[in-house]
């Protein structure tokens, strides 16, 4: 275990200088580079210019700069943001990631959830209907064009029938009552969710590990769900709790859509990987078996099936979960949702080099350190690799 | 004792010996039978195949409609620069005649000079909206879908079905480009690090790992706002990052079980080069694969061109994202105005839509005959 390990980390350790390293020739190492924007500018005088380009280091040899680019990345050292000034890169970063993290990891978390569902039942009624009509539905929404998508989904939803907020993630006009920054409450969001889902996996693998029957396990994982819901409403509307408890429902209700757009868009691809691996595994024989012991269907594909054919979603779902932090850049910038992805986008518009590597920079590594995450898990959960 | 050879079977009279590429034909043409009904059981990759050769059809049509309905009158149907007089000035000859009508605000247009009002300028809403006295029809901005503009025309005049059509050849272009690229460089990457093994093995599978988790649509807004990229540069920028993706990983542990095979062994040690034996033995047994993945590259392609598109990024003058991304600015896209002129960018939100599922849908209905592992017991 800790030799793969080991190696896995030293992989992604190279794997992140390669990244890097990429991005600054990408970046850096084209003809006629970025600080021409700034210097080319005719109100200033030559010495000025030079002096930027000093303090720029563009007057270096590439290697050089190329060391200072990597010391900086190692040091945390983002730079400050042009269309931002003098803001650091690293402190937008600090403010729109939680956003960012908020959406897209609930949407994740649902239509992986409702991906695996699916996929589990059009497995087990291969080349039936719902097959059909579910392969059909999910590839052309995973397919679909998103931005055309969102848009119809938000003149429907929110225009409409005015069910939701269009746009933006807060109420401007409810927030301006209180003095409460954005971000504190995304933050105590993302704390009290976590915490949550936490103690729920914790008094799940108590159950199992205690190997209680059947049912004083499912009252056990029922109360766990009852008490955590219960706390989390509580949190939600109780009155010592305010105004963040309002705060926070308004930023859930401006959730609702960007959610539901994502989980429409991705459940397919989700759906498609089950059902692959599923069909694998009721080929085995302990499949074969069970169904001849004459145990019930839900039972053979609910606790033999599909939980062997869990591990490439495991792989996948943390994958996924790397690409939190990218975001969709669609999602955002249709619903205006000024997290990661739209930031990448504006500084990019705005020429605002600083911002948009930073952004792409930090988007890398924590996909990368996802990556090193799902092997972990996958060593973890499947014994045959541990022990390669 | 040797054993005796058996007597060469007589080819029965009248025939001779069947040719070695008519036997090859006849295999082949066997394997794609059975290939083809597996296929067609599949039902969804037909269905993918019927929507491509639509498409197609489609791309095929608008150099003929060129040619033929629309050659008197190209410069209204081109798709960049067309432009509809009649649809702007509702078939006014030129000279704007307009008089203001007692006790209204609208003008009204007398467009063939008999003193009385043909046309009637119903006021101002963001775009000109004339529209014929005694008829509904709106003239000017985006005219809705008639006989002369079958899907009608966008706020600047021009034909919608053209700009489809024409796009439609576009976006075959770019898939179908792109993917080759990808599938020439993953089919090469993954034979070379299959059969050497070793650094160069490792070296390209790290490389896939980096590709695999960049993000490319942030990569590819990054890299557009930097360089100029058009059609071409695109496909080729698209089909080299993900040829040395996860294309690579997945045609490699192919391409290591077919190096285990007998025949590669039996080709060693008839003294095959290295080169001979990745070229013909290796590679040729990977290609179902490679095609297979062909597909669903050409769905990557086709869809990050439309995003790439609607952000305003890429250097191309029309295509479907871009028909989208114009009704965008003219701000068609948002809140109430979607029903307004709908046949701007339906058509085009649709055909993305349509032409990315219909791939994916063909890359499936393959995958149940590459694949054994999904074929049905």
């Amino acid at each position: 275990m800790w030799k793969f390990l080991i190696r896995r980390v030293l992989q992604i350790v190279l794997t992140l200088y390669l990244f890097a390293t990429i991005v600054f020739f990408i970046v850096y190492l084209q003809p006629g580079d970025i600080s021409q924007v700034y210097i080319n500018n005719p109100k200033l005088p030559p010495e000025a210019r030079e002096a930027l380009k000093r303090q720029l280091g563009l007057d270096q040899p590439p290697h050089i700069q190329y060391l200072n680019f990597m010391r900086n990345l190692v040091t945390g050292n983002l730079g400050i943001s042009f269309s931002e000034y003098p803001r650091p890169v690293w402190d937008i970063i600090k403010e729109r990631l939680p956003r960012t993290v908020a959406l897209f990891l609930i949407a994740t978390l649902i239509y992986y959830a409702l991906g695996f569902h699916l996929g589990k039942l059009i497995a087990w009624r291969r080349k039936g209907l719902l097959d059909y009509s579910a392969t059909i539905v999910g590839v052309v929404l995973f397919t679909v064009y998103t931005p055309w998508f969102a848009y119809l989904i938000i003149w429907i939803f929110g225009y409409k029938l005015g069910w939701f907020p269009l746009g933006k993630f807060l109420d401007p006009v409810l927030w301006r009552r209180y003095d409460v920054p954005a971000n504190e409450v995304f933050g105590l969001m993302l704390t009290v969710g976590g915490a949550a889902i936490l103690f729920l996996l914790a008094v799940y693998v108590l159950g199992r590990k205690l190997h209680l029957p059947p049912l004083p396990r499912a009252l056990m994982n029922f109360g766990a769900l009852g008490l955590a819901g219960g706390s989390v409403a509580y949190l939600l509307w109780g009155p010592e709790f305010q105004p963040y408890g309002l705060l926070a429902r308004d930023i859930l209700w401006h959730m609702v859509l960007p959610v539901t757009t994502v989980t429409l868009i991705a459940f397919g691809g989700a759906m498609l990987l089950m059902r692959d691996s599923m069909l694998e595994v009721i080929k085995e024989d302990y499949v074969l078996a069970a169904k001849a012991k004459g145990l019930p269907d839900k039972v053979v594909r609910d606790k033999h099936a599909a939980r062997n054919a869990l591990l490439p979603m495991i792989t996948s779902f943390v994958l996924a979960l790397a690409f939190v932090v990218d975001g969709g850049i669609i999602t955002e910038t249709v619903f205006s949702w000024k997290g990661m992805g739209l930031t990448l986008l504006d500084a990019v518009t705005n020429e605002d080099l600083p911002l948009a590597v930073g952004t792409f920079v930090f988007t890398g590594i924590f996909a990368l350190i996802a990556h090193l995450i799902a092997d972990i898990a996958y060593a973890y959960l499947d014994p045959r690799i541990r022990y390669e | 004792m040797a054993v005796p050879a058996p007597p060469l079977k007589k080819p029965p009279k009248g025939r001779h010996l069947e040719a070695p590429w008519r036997a090859r034909l006849r295999l082949l043409r066997r394997g794609l039978a059975g290939s083809w009904g597996m296929f067609w059981e599949s039902r969804i990759g037909p269905l993918g195949l019927f929507i491509i050769a639509f498409y197609g059809l489609l791309a095929l049509a608008h150099p003929i409609l060129m040619a033929t309905v629309w050659a008197d009158e190209r410069d209204v149907y081109d798709p960049k620069h067309g432009y509809d007089p009649q649809i702007i000035y509702g078939g006014f000859d030129g000279r704007l005649q307009s008089t203001v009508a007692p006790g209204s605000d609208d003008y009204y247009v007398d467009a063939n000079g008999d003193g009385r009002p043909d046309y009637i300028y119903a006021g101002w809403d963001g775009v000109l909206q004339s529209k014929a006295v005694g008829d509904d029809k709106y003239r000017g901005g985006p005219a809705p879908p008639s006989l002369r503009h079958w899907l009608g025309t966008d706020p600047w005049g021009r034909d919608v079905f053209s700009q489809l059509a024409f796009s439609a050849r576009a976006e075959f272009f770019l898939g179908v480009m792109a993917a080759l690229i990808t599938v020439v460089i993953g089919t090469l990457v993954a034979a070379i690090s299959a059969y050497y093994g070793g650094f160069v093995d490792t070296f390209f599978m790290r490389l896939a790992d980096v590709v695999l988790l960049f993000p490319v649509i942030a990569f590819l807004i990054v890299l557009g706002s930097m360089f100029q990229l058009n059609l071409y540069s695109l496909a080729v920028v698209l089909g080299v990052i993900n040829g040395f993706g996860g294309i690579t990983i997945v045609l490699k542990s192919q391409a290591l079980s077919i190096k285990v095979r007998p025949f590669v062994e039996a080709a060693k040690v008839a003294g095959g080069s290295h080169m001979h034996i990745i070229v013909r033995h290796i590679i040729p047994n990977l290609l179902p694969l490679s095609f297979l993945y062909m597909m669903f590259n050409v769905t990557s392609a086709i869809f990050s061109e439309a995003v790439l598109s609607f952000f305003g990024i890429l250097n191309i003058d029309m295509s479907w994202g871009i028909m989208v991304q114009m009704a965008n600015i003219a701000g068609y896209l948002q809140g109430g105005a979607i029903t307004k002129a709908w046949w701007i960018f339906f058509p085009a939100s649709i055909s993305i839509t349509l032409l990315c599922a219909a791939f994916y849908f063909v890359g499936r209905g393959l995958d149940e005959i590459v694949n054994p592992r999904l074929r049905k017991v």
